[in-house]
């Protein structure tokens, strides 16, 4: 199954039309990363939903592929400019992972192995608009892109979307994350250019 | 492999906010407590902007954002920098 999280009319935009304002096209895809990586593996590797009861929600590898992982097509684009079209994803949608979580928190800050951090509006990672991914453009995600899982929130600015995810714990307030700490926008919307404070 | 380049990259941009060059200041890490010139520092650039950290503990000691007409500068990690006259 396959679909595009933009266009759901059913009707392809050109693709100047897909590129947010300031954003440039690309075909291979860059890596960025602002410290060491990361290199853990699917056996050790486990994912934490934790909510203000302070009872963790905890998924193995395999307890999250079991979940059922769907396979996406999407844009993502990066603040640093640049965009890339119609890229294949498969992942798991956070909607599975929430199913059973109770809490009041409107706010979520995701965790990543390494020590990076982001926060998002609990409403942009619900609804089929992000998902825990575990592959690209037909592989396994590697470590430089953020493997063996990642999240994924295209219709962010693509700091967003953390490497290496390991959990996501409810907040009350919208605390900034490490970009937003140090001048990148606390929501990030490609197509409002919410690129920096 | 993820890539860094020693403190000396953060020459330019610092030069733009401090009128002595930074890099070759002594500074503590707020994490490990180490003490060394800020030119020792692994420094990302590959990244929505400079992040260096500590050669010792990989803690951040220093960020900075080009945000086009303003240049966000975090020295968050650091506990105190040695400014010679
Ligand atoms: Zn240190």
């Amino acid at each position: 199954m396959s679909f595009a999280t933009r266009g759901f009319s059913g009707r392809r935009r050109a693709p100047d039309d897909r590129l947010p304002p300031g954003q440039t096209l690309v075909q291979d895809w860059p890596v960025l990363s602002a410290g060491p990586t990361p290199h853990v593996d699917t056996a050790d590797w486990e994912f934490t939903i934790r909510d203000e009861t302070g009872d963790d929600h905890r998924w193995t590898w395999d307890e999250l592929l079991a979940l059922g992982a769907e396979d996406v097509t999407l844009d993502i684009h990066c603040v640093t400019h640049w965009s890339k079209l119609d890229m294949p994803w498969r992942g798991v949608s956070l909607d599975k992972l929430f199913e059973n979580v109770e809490s009041e928190h409107e706010f979520v800050m995701a965790h990543s192995y390494g020590g990076y951090t982001t926060n998002l509006p609990l409403e942009d990672l619900l609804d089929g608009k992000a998902w825990i991914a575990t592959e690209a453009e037909g592989e396994p995600l590697d470590p430089e892109h953020g493997g063996p899982a990642r999240l994924l929130v295209p219709h962010l600015y693509f700091w967003k979307s953390a490497k290496w995810i390991r959990g996501l714990t409810m907040m009350p307030s919208n605390d900034p994350g490490f970009w937003e700490q140090y001048g990148y926008h606390i929501y990030g919307d490609p197509w409002k250019e919410e690129r920096y404070w | 492999m993820t890539h860094h380049l020693d403190g000396n990259v953060l020459a330019g941009a610092l030069s733009e906010v401090f009128t002595t060059d930074v890099t070759a200041a002594r500074a503590r890490c707020g994490g490990c407590g180490r003490m060394s010139p800020i030119a020792e520092a692994m420094v990302y650039t590959d990244a929505p902007g400079l992040v260096a950290r500590c050669a010792g503990c990989d803690q951040v000691l220093a960020t900075v954002v080009d945000a086009g007409d303003r240049l966000i500068l975090s020295l968050a990690g650091l506990s105190a920098i040695e400014l010679r006259r």
